[in-house]
């Protein structure tokens, strides 16, 4: 009886995985159900011993039985250029192994990690990690073993680790892969985590958008439970918010309240969850924990990467790109050489106008800075960010000044109301970009007519002076809002406004009033 | 009656449990399609919360709703990553093929990004949509 391998992650189930599996069940194969590799166009990608093909349709299946369909087949999997460029460390199982085999996370080297830790004095596994140069994963970048020592360091009696898996970012998947596809090694970065800082409970808050990540981790935390004790670790289901991926938000919603942030400080790390010392980390910065704290792996890490982005960061290629996926690398890969190179350019085969980088809250970068590093101080230094590693592609198509508006009215939605530039600076942006965008004068207003709004200009406004009102309300909310969501939500907007004013009907060159981008 | 027996039931089966609002309402949604103001009260008498917290609460989650939906439903991802392969020029066509019998909910990322525009019905996610394929799955849901 021959055997096929076919992944059961979600966008490879999206793609019609199921069906094709069917199909080679009902020729009297196994079917053995494996993590994707994260080459997303091949998605239903099959292999039978070591030799890919991709996509396949349940039509087809036949066709790779005989060994035909010869246009579908990519050779060996492990050789595929995609794959042979990356440095794979948090995905270094992905495709290779079983999602729920405790066996073959053993095999792999599962465990080891968190055996070398335990038998560490706590506060030298805190700085292994400090020492590794690993930084949060999930977008601020802040140092994970200095919030490590900060929590140890901490009075109380009880201390918490709590994984934010709330990715609500569009374009990024990576901790969803991870859930699925490896969440043995989730686990171990937060049994190592809890060693560090003294903590005898976890929680995982994952969101409910993800019904096959959650499945998946319950199932692995009743089995993993023995090899985790005397630490336990509770899943938390999110309920459609995407503020609750903001750290203090997703405390207050594990405590059972609305998903509003908290003032800062107190930070997290002193006074989180429940009151008590607290570690928030991402996914994928606790899932690259056991690499760390392997043998050497602490410089190993370090020893990866640019400047102060050290090891590597699981980027996503997604949106209008011919080969989507998942493409692990160090830091400092230009961006160009990731949407041209890598990623294939666009899948519509027409000009690239646009990528956004970072998820929703992350800016719009024009194809004339594709000589940005991926790096955290790079992005920053050039008004972007890297946040999560998504990176969106959009091809000539794209109307950057909706998309503006869509950025705002994403924040107007999803705002949890707790500040006022957020709560009330993203709906008046929906409605100054829709102004300038109808190329209308704001005639001397009703509301300026007010008695007691005698401090407000009484004659109109021209479009010129609604530029300058959203850039003012957008410096408003970067500065003034509690968290990213109304924080970040700038970004979008104002590089489309500087990079595309076409898109806005402003004449003028681009870049004229640029800050950087 | 069975109901209350049932809300007392999901609300003893969390009994002792840290921050157990969440998934006590995650349970009630799934079970009653809905948190009736009853079930809020009744929540709120147990857990020790004023019925103006567990309200706030149930609100503020798009996942809870106060009254069930008993129309077909449809989640089609609207968010950036599928607006860039064109999701947004498929809606008028979606729409028109659910009329009134099938409710199509926007969503904001369901994690396939690479192979969008995605919607899902209840747990089976659809990726690579094109118009045809779309009015399809919602002619189906």
């Amino acid at each position: 009886m021959r055997q096929v391998r076919i992944s059961d992650d979600s966008l490879a189930l999206a793609c019609g995985a199921d069906a094709v599996a069917a199909g080679f069940v009902a020729a009297g194969w196994t079917v053995e159900r494996v993590s994707s590799w994260g080459m997303h166009w091949l998605e239903p990608l099959v292999e039978v011993d070591g030799i890919g093909w991709g996509p396949v349709t349940p039509a087809r299946v036949a066709e790779v039985i005989a060994g035909k369909a010869d246009d579908l087949c990519i050779g060996p999997v492990a050789d595929h250029p995609f794959l042979a460029g990356q440095q794979r460390l948090t995905f270094a199982r992905a495709g290779k192994t079983r999602p729920l085999s405790l066996e073959d996370y053993a095999a792999t080297g599962g465990w080891m990690a968190l055996t070398r830790a335990r038998a560490m004095a706590p506060a030298d596994v805190a700085e292994a990690v400090i020492a590794s140069g690993l930084r949060g994963r999930g977008g601020a970048g802040f140092p994970a073993g200095i919030k490590w020592r900060t929590v140890a360091d901490a009075p109380g009696a009880e201390k918490f680790i709590v994984c934010n898996a709330d990715e609500g970012d569009s374009g990024t998947f990576a901790d969803r892969m991870l859930m699925e596809g490896d969440p043995f090694q989730l686990l171990e970065g937060m049994a190592i985590a809890a060693h560090a800082v003294g903590a005898a409970q976890g929680y995982i808050y994952v969101r409910s958008e993800y019904p096959r990540a959650i499945a998946k981790l319950a199932a692995a935390i009743v089995l993993a439970a023995p090899l985790l004790a005397p630490f336990t670790v509770e899943l938390r289901v999110g309920a459609g918010a995407y503020v609750c991926g903001e750290e203090t938000s997703l405390l207050n919603s594990i405590e059972g309240k609305r998903g509003e942030v908290r003032a800062k400080p107190p930070l997290p790390a002193l006074h989180g969850l429940f009151g008590c010392p607290t570690v928030v980390n991402n996914v994928l910065t606790l899932a690259a924990v056991p690499h760390v704290l392997m043998p050497q792996g602490a410089s190993l890490y370090a020893s990866l990467g640019i400047d102060r982005s050290r090891g590597t960061m699981p980027i996503q290629l997604a949106g209008n790109v011919r080969f989507g996926g998942l493409y692990e690398t160090s830091f400092g890969i230009p961006l160009g050489t990731l949407v041209n190179g890598i990623g294939g350019g666009t899948a519509s085969g027409r000009p690239v106008k646009a990528v956004q980088v970072g998820g929703p809250l992350g800016a719009y970068i024009h194809p004339d800075r594709f000589d940005l590093p991926f790096d955290y101080e790079a992005f920053a230094a050039a008004d972007a960010l890297i946040g999560h590693g998504g990176v969106v592609v959009f091809d000539d198509r794209a109307d950057m000044a909706q998309l503006a508006r869509f950025a705002m009215q994403f924040c107007a939605a999803e705002s949890c109301g707790k500040c006022t530039p957020c709560r009330i600076g993203s709906t008046r942006g929906v409605e100054l970009i829709d102004r300038i965008r109808a190329g209308a004068d704001t005639p001397a207003g009703s509301v300026e007519a007010l008695p007691q709004m005698h401090n407000a200009r009484k004659t109109g406004r021209g479009r010129a002076d609604d530029v300058d009102l959203l850039e003012d309300m957008c410096e408003t909310m970067q500065y003034g809002s509690l968290c990213a969501l109304g924080g970040f939500t700038p970004y979008p907007v104002r590089s489309a406004l500087h990079h595309w004013p076409e898109d806005f009907g402003l004449a003028g060159s681009r870049g004229e009033n640029s800050d950087g981008l | 009656m069975d109901e209350t027996a049932d809300l007392d039931g999901i609300i003893a089966a969390h009994a002792g449990r840290r921050g157990a609002l969440l998934p006590i309402l995650h349970d009630v949604q799934q079970r009653f399609g809905c948190i009736s103001p009853a079930a809020e009260a009744r929540i709120a008498r147990a857990l020790n919360l004023s019925r103006a917290e567990v309200h706030g609460v149930v609100s503020f989650y798009h996942d809870f709703t106060a009254e069930p939906d008993p129309q077909p439903c449809i989640e089609l991802c609207r968010a950036e990553a599928c607006q860039a392969l064109g999701v947004e020029a498929m809606v008028p066509a979606a729409q028109a093929a659910a009329g009134d019998r099938v409710r199509i909910k926007t969503v904001y990322c369901l994690g396939l990004c690479s192979a969008g525009p995605s919607a899902r019905i209840g747990d089976a996610l659809h990726a690579r949509l094109d118009e045809a394929a779309l009015v399809k799955l919602v002619q189906s849901a």
